[in-house]
């Protein structure tokens, strides 16, 4: 309380509104939404308890804003001092009047043609002091005046015209703004970026797929590494005590063909642990060595301080896209779980240090092999969200399988860089569901079964709420403790977003992108 | 020397024809290589779809001609994965060239009467309780204007043999028991994670939420449709299979 009082203080004392102590007390004023993840450990967890089992009959929508783009809304708005900040696609930023959903100011950027896996998308902005952040998809990193979108700087990441591409939100910690790289189905080397929020300069780079003479170069045959892949497109996460930076890496490259890289491939597919004022890599934790299948390492380490077999232990709890979740000790990396919870069959098994037995038959071959999960995975960069309540960790799970086809994978600069054709399983609907698992021992406690696969990320709450949505419109609530369905809404557009909660005016609401809208709700 | 507007008109046409030169093998070819790494993982070696939309068809739901085809090669669909590409303009000729001729179903010479094949068609088979053509016919089933267009002969003798060895994609047969003890049979029109809609075998719609339904049996890869194998002749076969062939689109 007094920490709280403290920061407060700093804030108002201050012409920053978004002062680094502010974010680092996110606990202490759950009626703003400062960061990706709403707080530094990643939970998507409020302590706002304001709608409730008992009353979440009564949510109706209080405001509905149109972004006039046609392509996919991914964005986790940030809230604070009666003001949303959304990113819209392709990487513009607009500020939206908290009482009535209007807008107050925007930031609209030309976009050249870029080559992107997967859509024109942009998941958010990061706030420190009195600027916004955005990553750019044509791969620059831009600082906005708070109050009026003005450009203070703008900087160049990366070279777009080697398909480096920015799709995430980044995330200011400090003095710094962290910000990842996309691109490895077109055979970029992936890095992880820390810039000087005030100058944009650039003050460390951590390259994931290592050059020759560092270690783990090694782990990759020939010059294979220069194309490495390891991209570092999901926000990561931060322990301001520990002062490390948690952030997953994606596929290798070319993504299906193992044969013109051989080796474990580092840094693909990791966790990486790295000290947030140098850069320089504390541990790391690979996931699934030298992969085939594209199962990215690319989702949100969520950070919890718990009692783990009998001992105080702080943990970093991970669903990975390749099936398994898994619990890591986050000061050593020490591997603790691994415990499947969606259907796979790329690895036969885990051994006692976290490494997978991987399954040969499901490595794409000529003639067709099949796999589960899919290349869009088990779970992806979609939120899950943990909930100190319950003790569980809710996460979306993707039951889907498909059979690839090697293909030729030869490196051109702006070209997909794949390796493989793909076609989905004939006579067999994939499916979806929303799981509880026991954040300690990853058991299933109960699933809430969806139509299709989603893409939507969770929030949980003190309310003993759980919020999702599914592709078909649906945005809902289910009880936190069993999964009973307790209310829902069509919005009409797919919800490919995660929720958030915040106060306005004394009320609560939540607010989630569907379809191409924000949609805030509260309480009638 | 004047130009009036009807001789501007075809000099118009002859420059846009003369735009449109035609594709050699060897550009097919080259459309075809560069399709393999760059359009295959997702819409399959032969167009046939999956992750993207399926190409062998004579008309692309998003270009609807030459023109528009290049530039979805070139920029991309908004709202969608389909990605913009770093193409010359002759590659994406090339690359065009290949895609349009996924869709093509070679002409082959059948031996049926396409006259006799149309009263099967609406008499014997009865195939128009549940499909259209040119508006006409029931709704359970596709769509026929342009089955001819879409698909070849063998596919479609094989699908009159043995409609269950080819279901359409996205085509769902569905058998479920409501609360109040109906049972209802039909195809799903769209689901979502509390309802479902369907067309019953009557042709009938009903919307329905889960919490009514007692039961919901998905049946994939089960069709509604009989076998044709007994109902008809060899030669009768051939005639009904010429008539499918004749439709190729509305005019």
């Amino acid at each position: 309380m007094k920490r709280a009082a403290l920061s407060l203080l700093f804030a108002l004392c201050s012409n920053a509104q978004v002062p680094y102590e502010r974010i680092l007390n996110s606990a202490a004023q759950p009626e703003s939404w400062l960061t990706y993840s709403g707080a530094y450990h990643s939970q998507r967890y409020s302590t706002l308890d304001q709608i409730t089992r008992a009353n979440i009959n009564h949510l109706k929508v209080a405001w509905m804003y149109q972004i006039k783009a046609l392509h996919k809304v991914e964005t986790s708005p940030l809230v604070f001092d009666g003001v949303m900040y959304i990113s819209e696609p392709p990487s513009d930023v607009t500020a939206l009047d908290l009482r009535t959903g209007r807008p107050i100011w925007s930031y609209r950027r030309p976009i050249p043609q870029v080559p992107v896996c997967c859509g024109q998308v942009n998941r958010g902005v990061a706030a420190l002091d009195d600027q916004l952040f955005i990553g750019t998809l044509d791969s620059h990193l831009v600082a906005l005046d708070m109050k009026t979108g003005r450009v203070r700087w703008d900087v160049e990441v990366a070279d777009y015209k080697t398909a480096n591409s920015i799709t995430l939100a980044p995330l200011a910690i400090k003095d710094k703004v962290i910000i990842g790289i996309a691109g490895a189905e077109y055979g970029i080397r992936g890095f992880l970026d820390a810039y000087d929020a005030k100058t944009g300069k650039r003050a460390w780079r951590f390259w994931t797929v290592p050059g020759p003479g560092e270690p783990g170069n090694e782990t990759w045959s020939g010059d294979s590494w220069q194309h490495g892949g390891a991209p570092t497109w999901l926000t990561g996460s931060y322990d301001p005590e520990a002062n490390l930076l948690y952030w997953g890496t994606g596929n290798p490259g070319p993504n299906y063909r193992g044969d013109p890289r051989k080796g474990d491939n580092l840094y693909s597919d990791c966790l990486l642990a790295l000290d947030a004022d140098a850069g320089k890599l504390k541990w790391h934790f690979q996931f699934t060595p030298h992969d085939v299948n594209d199962i990215d390492a690319n989702e949100i380490p969520v950070l919890v301080d718990t009692q783990f077999h009998g001992k105080p232990r702080k943990l970093v709890l991970f669903g990975n896209r390749n099936g398994f979740y898994y619990i890591l000790d986050r000061l050593t990396g020490e591997f603790l779980l691994a415990k499947q919870f969606a259907t796979q069959t790329w690895a036969k098994s885990i051994d006692e240090h976290g490494r997978p037995i991987p399954n040969p038959a499901t490595a794409p071959s000529p003639e067709g092999a099949t796999v589960y999960p899919d290349d869009d995975g088990a779970t992806n960069w979609f939120s899950p969200s943990y909930n100190p309540q319950t003790g569980l960790f809710y996460q979306n799970c993707r039951e889907k399988g498909a059979t690839y086809f090697l293909t030729e994978a030869p490196y051109i600069p702006g070209r997909q860089f794949l390796g493989a054709s793909r076609r989905s399983l004939a006579g067999v609907e994939p499916w979806g569901a929303l799981r509880a698992l026991d954040a300690l021992t990853g058991e299933k406690k109960w699933e809430f079964p969806l139509p299709t696969p989603p893409w939507s990320g969770i929030l949980s709450t003190a309310g003993g709420l759980v919020f999702s949505g599914d592709m078909e419109g649906n945005f809902f609530a289910l009880d936190a403790t069993d999964g009973k369905l307790l209310w829902r809404l069509q919005t009409g557009g797919a919800v490919w977003a995660a929720p958030i909660t915040y106060v306005s005016e004394g009320k609560q609401f939540v607010a989630i992108a569907a379809g191409s809208a924000i949609v805030a709700l509260a309480l009638d | 020397m004047r130009i009036t507007w009807p001789i501007a008109g075809i000099l118009l046409g002859v420059c846009l024809a003369s735009a449109q030169v035609p594709a050699t093998p060897e550009d097919l070819g080259t459309g075809e290589r560069l399709y393999r790494t760059e359009c295959t993982y997702c819409h399959g070696p032969r167009g046939e779809g999956g992750r993207g939309a399926t190409l062998a068809r004579p008309r692309l739901l998003h270009a609807p001609d030459a023109q528009v085809l290049s530039d979805v090669i070139e920029h991309g669909i908004p709202g969608t994965e389909m990605p913009g590409h770093w193409f010359t303009p002759r590659e994406i000729r090339q690359v065009a060239a290949f895609v349009e001729s996924l869709g093509r179903v070679a002409p082959q010479k059948i031996a049926g009467d396409p006259m006799r094949g149309e009263t099967l068609y609406t008499g014997k088979g009865g195939c128009a309780h549940c499909h259209t053509v040119n508006g006409r016919g029931g709704a359970l089933g596709p769509d026929l204007t342009d089955i001819g267009a879409r698909r070849s002969p063998s596919y479609l003798r094989e699908s009159l043999i043995d409609p269950e060895a080819a279901v359409p994609d996205g085509f769902l047969q569905v058998e479920l028991l409501t609360r109040d003890g109906r049972r209802i049979q039909g195809v799903r029109l769209n689901e979502d994670t509390f309802s479902i809609q369907i067309r019953d075998l009557a042709g009938n719609f009903h919307s329905f939420f889960r919490s009514e339904l007692q039961k919901l049996d998905k049946q994939p890869g089960k069709s509604p449709m009989p076998s044709y194998k007994g109902t008809f002749t060899s030669s009768e076969l051939d005639d009904l299979i010429s008539y499918l062939d004749s439709l190729r689109g509305n005019p």
